[in-house]
């Protein structure tokens, strides 16, 4: 089975306030459809592996590969092209642009990476939202939404690609109890429904615990499976 | 691109308060910048206009107060001599071969028309009281092909002057001081005594007191009998270029070719033209400055919008947008407000021009003015986009660089 993700030997230092090693000879591979939780201790090092695997951050050692294609050593502008392409992001704070309705927000990535007509872009916003149930709240300002609804309409903007993996920061970090439940149950239909990868750093055990896979990372290494 | 434009209008349509005081600053500068550029540069073009019609492009005149070599020089040429306090030949100031020397300047191809003319010292006499003022003896159609003298009669014909041997053209300010009007008869005397009457045959008013105030015209022949002079007497030869910013560089060359004084329009009126310097000198340092107070109005409203959305920048770089996509979204937002703000300054600078050449000036006895006069050349127009639009172009582009390098993940993990 084809991997949509792997990484051999990352490494990765902080120079401020003096040289210290985040992450050490982090090797890992995804498989397609795979719900992945990354745990561990504040520090441990799990975000900055995320934002490793995310291409954001390109000050490591190693080797990243998505979808097969060798990422390390590319410049910026190229990844920024292909997180457009292949990866949608969900974070602890929903970041949508205030500025727009939350159907525009959810077509901005579309609109960018200009494969689809704007009709089109806007037929698949609304079935995206659909699937997240906020279809009624499309036209509304996103400062109008709920924190959950928020969040939601940010997992459609994440969805509207079709990227080949989901990364979310902390997806449920800023929810309550239910609506940590609605974006689980959410975020689990879509690996069964629609086989779509997901890799979730997260702080919360049982939002882990239900989810396919568990790395659990200490000290800048992966101690458990 | 499409998207980034967007983008780019979304932001400023949502801060509208802010947008306007932006192009506001920009509005400001621009109108100001036309308004004065417009008064100034007419007022330049004024004075430069007087300055023509009242000096020919370059003046030949036998210069009998320029210092000599003296004999005591001339016979002790290696040794020192000092000679205090010498004073002038007794000459006339008569250009010998003036008319063969016309003709050889009427020959140059640089040279639109030559006028050889005899002016005096004379007095008029109004009653017991003698005015001082001057006479220039003119072939009067050429005098007006080098000062356009058609245009400045205010009565009377330039040709009456040819059809009255004893015709006179006098300036509006001495008909005003003298009393008199067209066909009445004014007597005059030159400084070697002699009387004359003659027949008033027109007015002319150039619109400079110290020349309406003074100067007559009549034909040389008339004004060769007054001097009791012969016919070949010829005081000045006038020179009109086709292009007057030759002047200084050819009269050096007509000095030495006919050993008399060629002095040219811009030293001859070197007072009237610093003016124009001066004026050039504050209108554009006013202008800038307030061009780059703007600047920085539009630099500090970009920079706090950037701070204030480094999030959605962290965001759309991190669903792809890459850098130069979010200096652009800057970028175009500072152009718009640019350009929507110096064209609303053309306008408003249009409206001041406008409203300033409206305004009644009373130039005084000095010159003949009685609105400001405002220059609409559509050049100034268009400097005035172009810089407002490079000005704002400039401020936005260090705010729009900063955006550009923000990184996603210090501002997604700061939270």
């Amino acid at each position: 089975m084809e991997f949509v993700l792997r990484t051999t030997g990352i490494g990765k230092y902080f120079y401020e306030p003096e040289k210290f090693k985040v992450l050490d000879e982090i090797s890992l591979e995804v498989r397609q459809g795979e719900f992945l939780s990354l745990i561990g201790k504040s520090g441990c090092g799990k975000s900055t592996l995320m934002y490793v695997l995310s291409t954001m951050d390109t000050d490591y050692e190693g080797q990243l590969e998505i979808s097969g294609e060798r990422l390390t050593g590319k410049d910026q502008n190229y990844l920024a092209a292909f997180r457009n392409k292949h990866i949608g992001f969900i974070f602890q704070f929903h970041y949508l642009l205030p500025e727009f309705t939350a159907l525009q927000n959810v077509m901005i990535p579309a609109l960018k990476l200009g494969k689809y007509s704007r009709k089109e872009v806007e037929d698949r916003a609304y079935e995206k939202l659909n699937i997240l149930g906020v279809k009624d709240q499309a036209l509304k300002a996103t400062s109008k939404l709920s924190g959950g609804q928020q969040q939601r309409v940010a997992i459609a903007r994440a969805l509207i690609n079709d990227p080949d993996i989901i990364m979310g920061d902390e997806p449920t970090g800023n929810l309550d109890s239910y609506n940590t439940q609605v974006v689980f149950d959410i975020l689990d239909e879509l690996t069964q429904v629609y086989k779509q990868t997901i890799i979730a750093v997260t702080h919360d055990e049982e939002f882990a615990r239900k989810s396919d896979r568990i790395v659990e990372m200490s000290d800048g290494r992966i101690v458990s499976e | 691109m499409k998207l980034v434009v967007e983008i780019a209008k979304t932001h400023l349509v949502s801060k509208p308060k802010q947008t306007f005081v932006a192009m506001l600053g920009v509005t400001f500068g621009i109108g100001m910048f036309i308004a004065l550029v417009s008064l100034m540069t007419g007022l330049n073009d004024f004075t430069e206009e007087l300055t023509m019609t009242s000096s020919p492009d370059i003046h030949i005149y036998n210069d009998i107060t320029e210092s000599r070599t003296s004999i005591a020089e001339e016979v002790n040429a290696n040794g020192i001599s000092i000679v205090y306090n010498q004073k002038p030949k007794k000459e006339t100031a008569k250009v010998r071969n003036a008319l063969q020397i016309a003709e050889m300047i009427r020959r140059d191809s640089r040279v639109l028309g030559v006028a050889p003319t005899l002016s005096s010292q004379v007095f008029y006499n109004y009653g017991p009281v003698q005015l001082p003022g001057s006479i220039s003896g003119v072939d009067i159609i050429e005098e007006d092909k080098l000062f356009d003298l058609r245009s400045k009669m205010k009565a009377g014909q330039l040709e009456d002057l040819l059809a009255n041997n004893d015709g006179i053209i006098i300036g509006t300010g001495i008909a005003r001081k003298m009393n008199v009007k067209v066909g009445d008869r004014i007597v005059i005397t030159t400084p070697q005594g002699h009387t004359m009457t003659l027949k008033i045959v027109g007015l002319f008013q150039i619109g400079i007191g110290t020349i309406d105030n003074v100067r007559s015209y009549a034909n040389i022949s008339t004004v060769q009998t007054i001097l009791q002079q012969d016919q070949s007497y010829i005081t000045d030869i006038n020179i009109k270029l086709y292009d007057l910013h030759l002047a200084k560089a050819i009269a050096p060359g007509f000095q030495a070719m006919f050993g008399y004084k060629a002095e040219d329009w811009e030293t001859a009126n070197a007072t009237f033209l610093t003016g124009v310097v001066i004026r050039n000198i504050i209108t554009y340092s006013v202008s800038i400055t307030l061009l780059i107070v703007a600047g920085f109005g539009i630099y500090n409203i970009l920079n706090m919008t950037i701070i204030n959305k480094m999030k959605d920048i962290a965001i759309l770089k991190a669903m792809g947008f890459s850098g130069r996509d979010v200096r652009l979204i800057f970028m175009i937002q500072s152009l718009v407000i640019g350009f929507i703000g110096s064209g609303a300054g053309l306008c408003i600078g249009y409206v001041l021009s406008y409203l300033i050449s409206q305004a009644p000036f009373d130039g005084g006895d000095m010159v003949s003015l009685d609105h400001f006069p405002v220059n609409f050349d559509a050049k100034y127009y268009i400097t005035g986009i172009v810089f407002g639009v490079l000005t704002t172009a400039l401020a936005g582009y260090m705010p729009s660089r900063k955006a550009a390098k923000v990184d996603p993940i210090e501002i997604i993990r700061g939270q």
